[in-house]
């Protein structure tokens, strides 16, 4: 066993694990984090996509062991304590971005990443922006258009409030 | 699925992870950004009995300049080598594949050092290794040493790096002025895995090409050098004309696979439709 020190959604763990435990499977089945799903299960289909230091990864592809002293942002961490919704998620949600959802956490935190780093991304950096998530419902039109949308109300309360639609930490 | 099981050692500095290497002996296996080999694990293609994590080595990450060519840690993702200033002005052609290896998250956490120790001859960084003459800088139980890209990479995911030894940083000689560089990549759209890859580097001289330099991914067992298109072309009048003539004899030496990404016919003719593409752009024909 080897011991992890993480911090998820804001609050630290310490645990004994397996060094085999994936970090998915740590998040879904010692924290309870059951937002983060398990898709492909081959680190194509990005899912399982957490901010790792703000930036994202496939949660499949990591060892709970590697990510030690290191910050997780999962999709239950995104919106702020009274419930409101993290503007991806908002824009998600006002666009119709999801047929069956399954993808969803993945596609919200892929989004997250991509802003943070491109404030005002061009339709074609969106979809390549997200190439690393599959929706198996094809339904890219609307998660497209729901990244346009988050994009644009980032910028807009940027420039209000000096805040960004990313996540960095 | 889930891998079996393994020991997991996260050294602190180089002596004690070539130390930990050496006394894991063939069961132990080095963990760079576990981009390819996570899902190896998880497959069960492979059963190491010990990890040894570099993600703890700071000295392994960083790109730096050194004289007339630039340094690259070995652990130094493909998102830092993306975003590297020095990358993009002396080594283009690497910025331009690496911005094509995987996708957004594989790219946070993959490495520039693992992608060539991987060796995986669909992998395209070590054709850009290749191509740019890299030198590639391994530290061992017998101390350390410089393998030059040629050299290093032996058979299908196989290298010239040593038991207990680890690739440490590559050096990437600086294209002199007159170089221009392009790869040409064919792949699966959703994955990202080349079935055909050209890297192009040519330097123009009035109206003729004075030297090209032409490698290939996926085209056999570890990335080639199209060495008789580069004689072809070397001297030859920049003409369109000129390129697809010598791009025709690309497939000289090469043993394309067959796979269900296609025959080796089909990358046979992808191969000279692709090195005629790429030294075209290259040369700003």
């Amino acid at each position: 066993m080897t011991r992890v020190s993480v911090t998820v959604d804001g609050v630290s763990y310490q645990d004994e694990v397996e060094p085999r435990l994936l970090l998915v499977h740590y998040l879904r089945e010692r924290l309870g984090k059951v937002g983060t799903v398990v898709g492909c299960d081959t680190s194509n289909c990005g899912a399982c996509t957490v901010l790792l230091d703000g930036r994202s990864v496939k949660s499949c592809s990591v060892l709970a062991v590697q990510v030690t002293d290191r910050t997780i942002t999962t999709i239950e961490g995104l919106a702020a304590e009274d419930g409101t919704l993290h503007p991806v998620q908002q824009a998600f949600h006002d666009n119709h971005a999801l047929q069956c959802g399954f993808c969803t956490p993945g596609m919200v935190l892929a989004a997250c990443d991509l802003l943070s780093e491109n404030a005002d991304p061009s339709e074609d950096e969106i979809r390549e922006g997200i190439e690393g998530n599959l929706c198996r419902c094809t339904g890219y039109q609307n998660i497209v258009r729901a990244v346009q949308a988050a994009a644009s109300e980032g910028r807009a309360s940027s420039a209000s409030t000096g805040a960004t639609t990313g996540v960095t930490s | 699925m889930i891998p079996a099981s393994f020991e997991y050692e996260r050294p602190a500095n180089l002596d004690a992870a070539v130390r930990v290497l050496q006394d894991g002996g063939e069961d132990a296996k080095v963990l760079a950004g576990g981009q390819s080999l996570l899902p190896v694990l998880r497959l069960r293609l492979s059963y190491p009995e010990l990890l040894v994590d570099l993600g703890g080595l700071a000295e392994l990450r960083g790109i730096r300049e050194d004289g007339d060519a630039i340094v690259i840690g070995s652990m130094t993702t493909h998102d830092e080598v993306l975003k590297s200033e020095l990358v993009r002005q002396h080594a283009p052609l690497l910025a331009q594949a690496t911005a094509t290896v995987g996708d957004r998250q594989v790219r946070h956490l993959g490495t520039f050092g693992g992608s060539l120790s991987h060796a995986d001859p669909a992998g395209d960084l070590p054709t850009i290794a290749l191509t740019l003459d890299a030198q590639l800088h391994a530290t061992g139980p017998g101390g350390p040493r410089v393998i030059p890209a040629s050299e290093f990479f032996l058979d299908y995911l196989t290298t010239a790096l040593r038991p207990g030894e680890i690739l440490t940083a590559i050096r990437i000689p600086k294209l002199g002025a007159g170089w221009s560089t392009h790869y040409e990549k064919f792949d699966r759209v959703a994955q990202a895995w080349s079935i055909v890859g050209v890297a192009a580097a040519v330097r123009r001289s009035n109206g003729s090409i004075a030297e090209a330099r032409v490698g290939l991914t996926n085209m056999g067992t570890t990335p080639l050098r199209a060495s008789l298109v580069e004689d072809e072309l070397s001297g030859a009048a920049a003409s369109a004309a000129t390129v697809a003539s010598a791009s025709r004899s690309v497939t000289e030496g090469t043993h394309a696979p067959n796979d269900l990404a296609g025959h080796a016919d089909y990358r046979n003719h992808l191969a000279q439709v692709l090195t005629r593409r790429a030294v075209l752009a290259a040369a700003g024909i």
